[in-house]
């Protein structure tokens, strides 16, 4: 049977993309960032995924707003990244698992998730710097299945209704009969504002509760609305709800193998963690 | 009756809901085309026919025109597409939080510093 031998969760900001381009690993801006990784890496050489469920919201490059899913699974065999209209470089395509990803459909529409499937799909920022991030010679040892959630255009999931949603993938990954050792990565948030008079918000004390419940209190985030949410951690923090889906995939027990916080990258509070399910 | 909701109850945001997607539509339209190097050249050299060939409104055209991103929002625009309007010009976020905010620069990124020190 397929396992999920754990989750990352991380920030996606696109500057990141920038960053890597210009090799600035280690600016003294930039360090307290990148320098969250390495272990990331090491803990990624021990477990030694096959494939990796990404958990991310597309920012106007595979979805414009003419068709937007809440949830959307990619079935395709192979991913490409494409400009995303301000200028970081593109990286490698990635490789698909079909045949994963249309058991995980077939499992999550027979429990009630109406999904929009895609064989063909391009992947943003989102998915790429993570990924960028993990394996930076981006030579990607994994094949890859994307999750994409709709946190641009309201009505957005709900929380508890992304947090089910990790529930069931994790039940459709149980159930595959391969041997397949699988990664949940979630990608967004923390907390940031890029629109509006209140640009510039950052919470670090929601940002910290937020990741100690990722540990002890998994549903902690489903006790708000995605108002609440948009209130707590600004217009573009709700995307933590991709973290909420990456949780739910694990079993209430975990184990926190390694975390980061920095503020600020870009306009935003960077968050990451890697959590492992309790033996 | 309970007192309905305010729709956008958070002081200082614009929630993007149906109906600020319907009103940006042709906005966000044409921010989406700007994922392509040669839209984005063909709105440089005659933003007037561009803006016209997406049928802009006249509230969103002069929005465009003052390269105003409160105004883009009050017209409809999201964040993430007005980032790449802001990209032709190689406007990063702080330069447009810092825009919104009434800021400069440096003011901006201090007040996301400050963050920092909860």
């Amino acid at each position: 049977m397929a396992k999920i031998v754990g989750t990352i969760t991380t920030s996606h900001v696109p500057a990141i993309g920038g960053a890597i381009a210009k090799g600035l690993q280690n600016d003294p801006y930039w360090k307290p960032f990148f320098d969250g990784f390495p272990p990331v890496r090491e803990w990624l050489a021990k477990v030694k995924p096959d494939v990796i469920v990404l958990v991310y919201n597309d920012h106007g490059l595979n979805f414009f707003l003419d068709k937007m899913p809440t949830f959307a699974v990619g079935a395709a065999s192979e991913y490409r990244n494409a400009d995303e209209g301000w200028g970081i470089p593109t990286v490698p395509p990635f490789r698909g698992d079909p045949e994963l990803s249309w058991h995980l459909i077939e499992q999550l529409v027979g429990e009630d998730f109406d999904l929009t499937t895609c064989q063909e799909m391009v992947v943003d920022h989102a998915f790429t710097l993570p990924m960028a991030l993990c394996w930076p010679d981006m030579k990607w040892p994994v094949r890859t299945i994307p999750v994409c959630v709709n946190t641009v255009q309201g009505p957005l999931p709900s929380a508890a209704r992304c947090y089910r949603l990790g529930q069931a993938i994790g039940r459709a990954i149980a159930s595959w009969p391969g041997d397949e050792r699988v990664v949940v990565m979630g990608t967004g948030g923390l907390s940031h504002q890029l629109d509006g008079e209140r640009a510039g918000f950052i919470n670090k004390d929601f940002d910290l509760r937020f990741m100690d419940s990722m540990v002890s209190e998994p549903a902690w985030a489903t006790k708000y609305s995605t108002t609440e949410l948009v209130e707590l951690s600004g217009t573009q923090g709700v995307e933590l709800l991709n973290w909420v889906v990456a949780r739910g995939t694990l079993p209430e027990k975990v184990n926190k193998k390694h975390a980061n916080y920095h503020i600020p990258i870009s306009n935003t509070a960077s968050g990451l963690m890697v959590l492992e399910p309790q033996a | 009756m309970p007192t309905p909701k305010p729709r956008q109850p958070v002081p200082g945001t614009t929630i993007f809901d149906g109906e600020q997607a319907r009103k940006g539509y042709a906005l966000n339209k044409m921010c989406y085309s700007f994922n392509d190097a040669a839209n984005r050249r063909a709105f440089v050299e005659n933003e007037d026919a561009y803006c016209a060939k997406y049928g802009l409104n006249a509230q969103q055209r002069e929005a465009i025109r003052n390269r105003n991103v409160l105004q883009l929002i009050e017209a409809g625009g999201n964040a993430y597409y007005l980032a790449k309007f802001a990209g032709i010009f190689g406007l990063d976020m702080q330069d447009i939080g810092a825009q919104q905010t009434g800021l400069t620069k440096d003011q901006f990124k201090a007040k996301l510093l400050a963050a920092a020190r909860g």
